[in-house]
């Protein structure tokens, strides 16, 4: 079994036959915290049924993004495949050497994506080519005797055992046991592919997806961790019978290709044919699943701007894994489901109205409190007021009229969204970022017509030329054709419009021409340096003020002012809009809880702080103050955090003996006190040596009553 | 030109043999004279033959072994990685040797010891008592790997079974690395010297294609040899350009632009296309199919990008920093860490910090181990936000590990703190840090 644990240690392993009970189970789990309300079934149900839609929609993202790689895997493999075929007797194939024909798959460094494309490759060769693959990973195969193994056992579906001595029933698997060795292999194969020629007719229909005599294919899950030694021995036994068996080799490499002349001296290398195949770049990646999963009215759960700020950022600063990003997403579905009640009102539009009406009373005063509804409540006029915060039905209606403009509002900031990234993402040194991701956050967070990035950019977008701007319009017309939106009809229009005005301009435009080279050559003469240019820019804008605007200067100011009125319109913030908390997930500081454990910060704060995990009162400690009822290891760590890099070890007894007699009356009775001293002694000894565990502290060579201190800093 | 002569083979034989082993023909006669002058006569117990690669240790073997019908068994050591693998390698083919009837299932064979008796019952069962049986061990190298045995055992299978065998070890390197220290029998020793340039050319120029003479292909030889001779002199591999290049040499042929004896002109138009494969496809940065397909393009190599090329990994972002820090603290003497990363590090004589105790630089000495403390410490002062040091944070060097970026130290103590090495270059780490805007020789002290 394997974890996906970095660490190492001890897992436990349920048995997986309790899941079915427990998938059943999680229904009522769903309810626990919050049983006032009765629509957890419904609210589970619905949580499922849109995280099978948003994964459906996952896979089927990926599988296109690795279509690209597949067909040139399946270009490469039938190359050589043919040759394996033809088995010519031409000259140049008999002089030529009988490489290795080897595939190096770059998949760049987020190696938990991996599995998943291996996954894929490994289907699509099953269906499309061979059904002989085998998948080694490093781990399994220290040497070549278990790279062996490991290969023919997954090849033959088979017990294949090298060293039979270990086992005392040798004689009754006998039968199973092969010999480990590539004759073996050869002969395993010969026999397969006879059967199947043989067979041909009659199995027809389950063989013909695979080609004549397929050709075996092993890949190396993790090129970087194998040892040099394994590989190359593996590779010179493969060449010396690569006549008699057709292998194909497949290195998974997650760093460069470099890796490869690293790890194989020329003599190997020398063996293998090798080409290079690379994967998506996994930014491109997540581009494309923000794209389907959040920039899409398809799916009424959105993420919410700290949300998913905390996504990307574990994407960006830590792994690059979209996987990860994927699971994340999962888990904001979940907990909004689970945490917010109204979530039952997060579904389709269709079931909008059905689930509205059956809201229940509680639901009803639940909506009341939302901060954002209040807020609405307060804008309208008294009599509306009292009949939004007293009749249960007249509320019902509004909600829903309330949500069925929130769902159009996110469809129609999608499309305008759209539109601003077009001209943002092609200004000079992207004031508003690259990705469309980095708009759609900025947006998101306030407005974003107020940030200065969004005034540069306009600042930007008012000196293109004119082509760029054309094709801008005609792009964002696209856009806005093909959303679903019904607002967008005067717009297009609009743009329209611009496109005729422009196309007029051109007849115009050889009037004009004289003047604008005459006042472009000016400014060329004194285009020296950036500061110099600003300052020209600068006057010109003041003396144009003055001067008469061009027909094109005129029409383009219009253009840009009218981009502005849409973002002004339709980019307002998600947390402005009425009931945003219904299908906005927001709550970033759970997220983070979740995804960015602090194991060191978790460890200080429970010894530092005992009251925050176990909840006692008598543990509830001021300030900095150490009390006596704090488990011995919490003493110990707090007297320990005040020590510089030695400690030593009595003056420590000391203080703790003190701490710890603090609350107790002074006791006359030296008999007494004295075995309570040995208590004590042992009491601290136990809770030094639990430090030790942790590796907070290491007995010292230096000074043989010290221990030395692993961590630096004070309290 | 020494004829080979011997009164135990057929001289037809004998020509044919000395056909196929050009410029080999003093080791044949060696070696022949080695084995006895009758086929029941006992030979040395074992031969040793070495010699640098390709240079016709196994194929002068194989052949010599075949033509004259020599009973023999044939294993290559590396494809054996057990020796248990080795035994009952040798005990199959033995079956299989001298007799049509189907081996039957090979019989485990554990030790040495089993195996001299197993094989003394082959080859009585075989009749191949009366000659002598020659057993090949290729790559030889490997049997020192395996148990201590092993290797004094075959030296004195002879003796050990009792039967006329003699054992042939193929290796490329010399005797006096395998002699284990207990002593052992010492084989006799034969040396294959090189193939000098005349040789490979005789060699090479044997294999001509049907289409085109002899004497046009030996000109193809001579000219690939030109090139190719100061970096290689391994004939498979020559052989191996010669056939992936010909095509392009006999292009002005086809084109009728030049005759076969055109030499000057056929010399013009292959010379720059066989310095290009010197650097792509012989290096192996571009494969031999893509090559092909770029000469029936008539496209330039330049349009491929090979191996090395592709340098360029993308790293999360503290991933890179992690890096960084990994190498600084890799490269920095651990004195100079208070002068580099703290802001007030107090008055330091810039002298003093700047007198260099080790005349050496610590690039040419290589990375140093240090702890992940430091690692941590050096992390948070080049980072300018505040890291939380979250598990994210460790993950991403253990992944850093097994992306062979970093390497552990001693890993053998689980309560001490890990130790790390970075083991990637200067040029890498400098591209690295310029993606973050790290100036990083502005940190290292070899360049202070």
């Amino acid at each position: 079994m394997s974890t996906c644990s970095v660490s190492k240690g001890c897992f436990v392993f349920k048995p997986s036959a309790k899941k079915r009970k427990l998938s059943q189970s999680t229904a009522h789990d769903f309810g626990i915290r919050n049983d006032d309300s009765e629509d957890t079934e419904l609210r589970f149900v619905t949580c499922q049924s849109l995280w099978n839609q948003i994964k459906s929609e996952t896979e089927k993202v990926q599988e296109d993004l690795n279509k690209q790689l597949l067909d040139n895997l399946m270009n490469f493999l039938s190359r050589f495949h043919s040759e394996f075929q033809e088995k010519t007797a031409e000259w140049t194939c008999r002089m030529k050497f009988r490489e290795i024909p080897t595939a190096a798959l770059v998949l760049g460094v987020n190696v938990t994506d991996h599995e998943l494309t291996f996954k894929s490759v490994s289907d699509f060769l099953q269906n499309n080519i061979t059904p002989y693959i085998a998948l080694l990973e490093a781990k399994d195969c220290p040497g070549v005797k278990n790279l062996m193994q490991k290969l023919m056992g997954q090849l033959m579906n088979c017990y294949v055992d090298v060293d039979s001595l270990e086992d005392e029933d040798y004689v009754q698997v006998s039968q199973n046991r092969i010999r480990c060795s590539m004759s073996s292999l050869i002969k395993w194969y010969e026999s397969v592919t006879k059967k199947t020629d043989s067979e041909a007719p009659s199995k027809k229909r389950t063989t013909s997806a695979h080609w004549q005599s397929p050709p075996v294919v092993v890949i190396f899950k993790d090129m970087e961790s194998f040892t040099t030694k394994v590989l190359q021995d593996f590779i010179v036994i493969c060449s010396q019978h690569i006549h008699e068996l057709p292998l194909v080799l497949i290195f998974g490499i997650a760093t460069s290709p470099m890796i490869i002349h690293r790890l194989l001296p020329h003599s190997v290398s020398s063996l293998l044919c090798i080409e290079l195949f690379q994967s998506l770049s996994c930014k491109d990646h997540l581009s494309t699943i923000i794209d389907k999963l959040l920039l899409t009215a398809q799916f009424p759960f959105k993420l919410g701007e700290k949300v998913l700020q905390v996504l990307i950022n574990i994407f960006l600063y830590h792994d690059f894994s979209v996987q990860n990003f994927i699971k994340g997403f999962q888990l904001c579905i979940v907990e909004h489901f689970y945490s917010q009640p109204l979530s039952v009102l997060c579904c389709q539009l269709v079931d909008l109205q059905k689930r509205v009406h059956s809201l229940s009373h509680d639901q009803c005063e639940n909506i009341r409190r939302l901060p954002s509804f209040r807020r609405y409540v307060e804008e309208q006029e008294s009599g509306k007021q009292v009949a939004l915060l007293t009749t249960d039905n007249f509320l019902k209606e509004e909600i829903q009229k309330l949500l069925e403009d929130l769902h159009v509002y996110h469809e129609n900031y999608v499309s305008i969204l759209r539109c601003l990234h077009v001209f943002t993402s092609s200004l000079p040194k992207y004031p508003l970022g690259k990705q469309i991701r980095e708009l759609h956050c900025a947006c998101l967070e306030n407005q974003v017509w107020e940030t200065e990035e969004y005034e540069s950019s306009l600042q930007l977008a008012r000196m293109l030329n004119k082509s760029d701007l054309v094709t801008m319009l005609q792009q964002c017309m696209e856009i806005l054709l093909s959303s679903s939106g019904k607002e967008f009809d005067k717009t297009v229009e609009k743009l329209k419009k611009f496109l005729t005005e422009f196309q007029n301009l051109e007849v115009a435009e050889a009037f004009q021409e004289q003047d604008v080279s005459i006042s472009s050559q000016k400014e060329l003469q004194k285009k020296t340096d950036l500061y110099h240019l600003q300052k020209t820019l600068l006057e010109l804008k003041e003396s144009r003020r003055t001067k008469k605007l061009t027909k094109f200067e005129m029409l383009r100011f219009e253009v840009v002012d009218y981009i502005d009125s849409l973002v002004r319109k339709y980019l307002v913030p998600a947390d402005r809009r009425t009931l945003h908390e219904i299908l906005y997930f927001n709550t970033a500081a759970v997220l983070r809880g979740h995804l960015n454990a602090a194991p060191r910060t978790a460890l200080h704060t429970a010894l530092n702080n005992p009251h925050w995990y176990l909840k006692n009162q008598a543990l509830k400690c001021d300030g900095g103050s150490i009390s006596n009822k704090a488990p011995d290891i919490c003493i110990v760590y707090k007297l320990h955090l005040e020590c510089g890099r030695l400690i030593n070890l009595v003056d420590w007894l000391e203080a703790f003996s003190t701490v710890v007699m603090a609350g107790e009356e002074p006791n006359a009775d030296t008999a007494s006190s004295d075995q309570m001293d040995d208590i004590i002694h042992a009491r601290f000894i136990r809770a030094v040596s639990e430090l030790e565990l942790l590796g907070f502290i290491k007995p010292s060579k230096q000074k043989t009553d010290h221990v030395a201190r692993l961590t630096w800093g004070g309290c | 030109m020494p004829n080979l002569e011997h009164p135990a083979y057929p001289a037809a034989a004998l020509l044919h043999l000395e056909s196929l082993v050009p410029c080999r023909e003093s080791q044949v006669s060696m070696l022949l004279s080695i084995f006895g002058e009758v086929r029941q006569q006992f030979s040395f117990p074992s031969i040793f033959i070495y010699g640098h690669t390709s240079s016709g240790k196994t194929y002068v073997m194989q052949t010599l072994l075949n033509t004259l019908q020599l009973p023999h068994v044939f294993v290559n050591c590396v494809e054996c990685f057990t020796s248990r693998l080795l035994l009952e390698e040798i005990l199959i083919q033995l079956q299989s040797c001298s007799s049509e009837t189907e081996p039957t299932s090979p019989v485990p064979c554990d030790t040495f010891n089993d195996f001299v008796r197993l094989f003394k019952q082959a080859l009585v069962s075989r009749e191949l008592q009366d000659q002598t049986l020659y057993i090949v061990l290729d790559r030889a190298e490997q049997l020192r790997e395996m148990e201590a045995n092993i290797l004094p055992a075959f030296l004195r299978l002879q003796e050990l079974t009792d039967s006329n065998v003699t054992v042939v070890l193929l290796s490329e390197i010399v005797w006096e690395l395998f002699r284990p220290n207990v002593g052992c029998f010492d084989p006799l020793t034969l040396y294959f010297p090189d193939y000098s340039i005349g040789h490979l050319q005789k060699i090479l120029s044997q294999n001509h294609p049907p289409e085109y003479t002899a004497d046009f292909y030996a000109a193809y030889i001579n000219i690939l040899l030109g090139v190719f001779y100061m970096v290689c002199r391994d004939l498979k591999e020559l052989r191996h350009l010669a056939a992936l290049n010909f095509s392009k040499y006999c292009e002005p042929v086809v084109r009728g632009e030049a005759n076969e004896r055109d030499t000057r002109k056929l010399w013009k138009n292959i010379e720059p296309h066989l310095k290009k494969a010197m650097q792509t496809v012989y290096l192996r940065e571009i494969s031999s199919s893509q090559w092909e397909r770029l000469q029936h393009d008539g496209g330039e190599p330049g349009q491929l990008k090979g191996l090395s090329a592709h340098t360029h990994v993308e790293l999360p972002y503290y991933s890179k920093f992690l890096l960084i820090a990994a190498y600084l603290a890799s490269y920095n003497p651990v004195r100079t860490d208070k002068r580099l990363f703290l802001k007030h590090h107090g008055k330091m004589k810039k002298t003093n910090f700047m007198k260099k105790h080790e005349k050496t630089s610590n690039h040419l000495l290589g990375p140093k181990p240090f702890p992940l403390d430091r690692l941590l410490a050096i992390l948070y002062s080049i980072v300018d936000k505040r890291v939380a040091p979250t598990a994210n944070i460790f993950s991403q060097i253990t992944s850093l590990v097994t992306l062979q970026l970093l390497s552990m130290v001693g890993q053998n103590d689980q309560l001490e703190g890990p130790r790390y090495k970075c083991t990637v270059s200067l040029d890498f780490i400098r591209a690295v840090a310029r993606t973050v805007n790290f100036d990083i020789i502005k940190y290292l002290y070899d360049f202070l």
